[in-house]
Formats: C-alpha cells, structure tokens, sequence
C-alpha cells in the first residue's frame, strides 16, 4: 500500500490544476482514496512522463481488487474460520440470530459470508467505512489473525 | 444443510450445492471443512498388492488376511461414524485382535478423565452462552478448529454474553509460539518454555492460594486474579498441554479442584475421535488401546498402536480412516513394511500406498449417513447428501464381521 508521498513523488509537480484538483499533492490524495484515476492527469499521458506513469501504475497494483470501501480480501491468507462474519457489528445488527450468535448467516443483509472456505464481502454499501458519515472501523480487521482483510 | 466432518466442532450449518453428484459450492464450512466435503484429491481405488481389482475380491483378502493372523490390530476410526465404530469392536472381539484410535498418542488421557467424571467440563453450547473467560492451553483452536471461537467460544453473543467478545469475554492463550490464536488474545498471551506447563501449573496454583510463585510472579498473580473473578471459565486444553503433562495428568485435577467456576473440554481433533473413546468406553470401561481374548478385555500400554508396532507384536494391521504412515515416527512405523496392512479410506493416504488391500469408502457426512460425538459429548447426526459408489465404513466391517 503505498502513501501520498511515494505518489506524489512520481507525479509531475507543476500544479497545472488540469485534472481540477487545486494541486499535485491534492490529486495524489484523491488518487490514493480511488476517487480519481490516473489518466485523469493529462501531462502523465505525455512520452516524457511514461516511466513515472508506469511506476505510478505499479505502485497501484496491489490496490486493484479493493471494494469501493477500499477493503481487499486476501482469499490466500483466509482460512474461512469466520471471526469477520461473527464480530462485523453490521453483521450482528442485521442479523441477530444468525451471524451474532456464532450461526451462518440466515439473511442476504450481511457484509461477509463464507463460500468454498474463504470469505466474500458483499453488500458492502453498508459497510461503517462507506459513505460520508464512515467511520474507521476495524471490527473485521481485529480478529483475523492471518491478515486476509486489508483496507486500501 | 449437512454436517461437516472437518473437525470435532461437527458444525450443522453447512450448505452446499451439489451439481452432477459432486459438490459444486461450499458454505459456511471453513476451509478445512470445504476440502473434506468437497472430497477427496485421490479418490482410492480398490486394489491388492497395488493392483486394481473388484471391491469383493479385495475383501475376501481383507478376510483371509484377518483370518490367517495370530495377533491383529484394528486402528483408525477417528473419522468413522458411531455404528462404524461398533462394528470394529465387534470385529476385535470376534477376531481376539487388539484395538487402538488416534486418540492413544492424541487427546486420550483427558477424554478417559472426562467419562471418569474427574473435572467438570461444559457443552459448547454453554460455552457460547455464559463463559466469560477463555484459555487456550496448548491448543492453536483458530487454525485446528477453525470455527471453534467464532461459532463457539470467543466471538458470538450469547444469552448471559450479550456484548460478545467485546466486553463480556476474556481470551488468554498459553503456549509454547505465538499461534494464530495467541494473536487474537492479544494482551493476555503467556508464553512458556517447551515442556513447562507442569512449572506453570504449579507456579498458578501457588498463586490462587495466595503465596508468591517462583515462577514469573508478576504474571502469575495477575493470571490468578483473572482467574479467580471469572463466573464461567473454561480452559480448553489442547494437544500440546495434553503431551505435556501426560505423566502427570492429574495436576490439571489439583488446578480444576482450585479454580471452582472453570471447566476443562479437551481440544479433539478428527471429528469423532471422541465417539470412538465413549463407546469403546461403553462396551469396555476403557478408552483406547485394548485387546480381546476369548471373552475377556485386557487394557496396556503395549496394545497402544506405537508400543505395538515398535516391539512388534503385531502381525496384521486393519487401519480404517486414518493415515498412521504420515502421523507415525519413521522408526516406529517401519514394521509395517514387514506385515500385511488393511486399508478402508475414501482417499489415497500415505498409509493406502503400501497397504496390501485397500478397500475404498463412501465419505461420511457427505456420501453416507451416521451420528458422531461433537468434542463436548453431543450426539451429532450426519446426513447423507449425495450418493456414492462404495459402500460406507460402516457396511465394509458389517461384510468382514459376518462372513469371519
């Protein structure tokens, strides 16, 4: 996961404000938080400009599969033990006799599920870090001990 | 809804999607669990000497084998079904053969404390609902029992646990590394030396008396005042406790006898590893590693699968879901390159690669219908939910025991 400095580091500096942020610094941000793409930049696209694009490119890799919440299951790492189903507080609220009590899910308004022993996230508009009011929530995070869950 | 045969958390809310007889999706399962109902990689194929033949012909030498032997030993059963498992003790006492599980170098000498009413112990259905403080003893639940703390344990609401895990329980992990288990209890992991549960036993048994342990005193008398205000505790002891204090095993007595609110539940592994210790139990008042002789049941160490193999006391081997090859020392299982070995598993195992006869089986939980006992002691019943081509465990001994 790389940070706004390595980003901005690879951008061309010039505060053209061509991609209608107000600088460099604030188009890394919004790159970083997927609400602008890079080829939303115009002097990037330039010849001149392809390595550092490229790096750019690179450097976003890792970040490719993530939801729109920014969360990436790594399904290697995801031994499918269901912690994140079990402790996820949306989970418990919208299903309480299922995913709160320990128990498979027994509704479609659920965050996380279990499929062919590893977790899939969907339903993920309501995830506590979607939307304006989000929050920086960990509660799927928390208990898994490989690490397959990851926000972006 | 199927039950998964995974592991001896038995879990019942298992979906799956079966498409031209084969599992097609998994859900619920953990991954553990998705690999055993998905089936196997290698599925066996009926064989003597590794040749491929009718399931009847290697049957009729499967009998001829246990009939010609002087001295025969049934193993395995750790993932047969209940009936299965009673069979096989029909068959040892129809055979005079000496019988042994997993269990002998495994969870045995707690299960056997267990049925002797020894120590408390809980469902796991009590454990969701009112324990407040967990400790994981030599047990790495998270990566043996995958859904042990989130279906039972540490995660889940419960009746008297309302907020879960997040104020209303208390996770401790004891060990030896730093298990994926240890990470969730994050503060509350005590690591001790290889062999040091006894040292740690007694150092915490000083500290609920109140005397100052030798051992780490800091950390034990803040153990002990955790300890002392749980109001349902239990201490889930696992495999590396259980190797640990195995010559003494009554010191985990002394520490129950001292903590009145904690209850002890063996951590098992194969998911009814601990059926074939209660029936067993049931017919013989024994738990494993026994022999028959006309009538009479003798219980030793020297009928345990290692101490018979290792003295060589055994001349024919009947193993029936297990893989004593991968699980075994090498010195130890280098006999059985010596005498004629049985082998009924669904799949290819180590053990099934130099087995003489190898009879395959139907899978149980998914091919093949049954009931299990769940690591608590709960009758569990498995529901067959699609079907095979070879007959269940169960019918494979039925078929040895009648025709011997």
């Amino acid at each position: 996961m790389p940070s706004v400095m390595e980003l901005y580091q690879f951008l061309p500096k010039t505060n053209c404000k061509k991609c209608g942020e107000s600088t460099c610094m604030a188009f890394a941000v919004a790159i970083l938080s997927r609400k602008k793409k890079i080829s939303e930049c115009p002097p990037i696209l330039e010849t001149s400009f392809k390595k550092q694009k490229d790096k750019l490119e690179s450097l976003l890799l890792p970040t490719a599969g993530a939801e729109e919440t920014g969360m990436m299951v790594h399904h290697e790492l995801c031994t499918g033990c269901g912690n994140c189903v079990v402790a996820c507080p949306v989970d418990v609220a919208n299903d309480p006799k299922g995913a709160a009590v320990g128990c498979a899910p027994t509704n479609e308004k659920v965050i996380f599920k279990v499929v062919d022993g590893k977790v899939l996230a969907s339903n993920i508009k309501e995830c506590r870090r979607f939307g304006k009011n989000r929050v920086l929530c960990y509660a799927c995070i928390d208990p898994c001990p490989t690490g397959a869950i990851e926000f972006v | 809804m199927i039950t998964c045969t995974g592991c001896a958390l038995l879990c019942e809310d298992i979906e799956v999607i079966i498409e031209n007889n084969s599992v097609k999706e998994t859900r619920n399962a953990c991954r553990r669990g998705a690999a055993r109902i998905k089936g196997c990689v290698n599925r066996m194929v009926p064989s003597i000497d590794q040749k491929p033949v009718d399931i009847d012909i290697s049957l009729k030498k499967a009998i001829q084998i246990l009939k010609n032997a002087k001295a025969p030993m049934l193993f395995g059963f750790g993932n047969s079904t209940n009936e299965a498992q009673k069979k096989a003790i029909q068959l040892a006492k129809k055979i005079n053969a000496a019988l042994d599980d997993t269990s002998s170098f495994c969870q045995g000498h707690l299960i056997e404390k267990v049925l002797h009413n020894k120590f408390r112990t809980c469902s796991l259905d009590e454990i969701r609902n009112k324990a407040d403080v967990l400790v994981y003893w030599g047990s790495d639940a998270q990566d043996s029992q995958p859904r042990h703390l989130s279906r039972f344990s540490y995660f889940p609401r419960g009746e008297l646990r309302q907020r879960g895990y997040e104020e209303d329980r208390l996770a401790i992990a004891i060990d030896v590394r730093e298990s994926n288990t240890a990470k969730i209890c994050k503060g509350h992991f005590y690591r001790i030396p290889l062999k040091g549960d006894r040292e740690f036993i007694l150092a915490l048994m000083d500290a609920l008396s109140g005397k100052v342990p030798t051992y780490d005193p800091k950390k034990m008398l803040e153990l002990a005042a955790i300890l002392k205000k749980a109001e349902f505790g239990v201490i889930f002891a696992g495999i590396g406790l259980t190797y640990s204090i195995k010559d003494d095993i009554d010191i985990l007595v002394a520490l129950s006898d001292k903590l009145p609110n904690f209850h002890i539940m063996p951590m098992v592994g194969h998911y009814n590893m601990r059926g074939f210790n209660e029936n067993l139990f049931n017919e013989t008042g024994f738990v494993n590693r026994v022999k028959f002789s006309e009538g009479k049941t003798i219980h030793d160490d020297k009928y345990s699968i290692v101490e018979a193999l290792k003295e060589n006391t055994v001349d024919a081997l009947l193993v029936v879901g297990s893989d004593p090859v991968s699980s075994l020392p090498r010195s130890i299982i280098s006999h059985l390159a010596s005498i004629p070995v049985i082998c009924i598993d669904p799949c290819v195992t180590m053990t099934s690669k130099i087995a003489i006869v190898n009879i395959p089986c139907a899978v149980s939980g998914i091919e093949s219908s049954g009931t299990a006992i769940r690591m608590d002691g709960k009758v569990v019943e498995l529901k067959k939910a699609m079907a095979s081509n070879y007959p269940d465990d169960e019918n494979v001994l039925k078929r040895l025991l009648e025709v011997i």
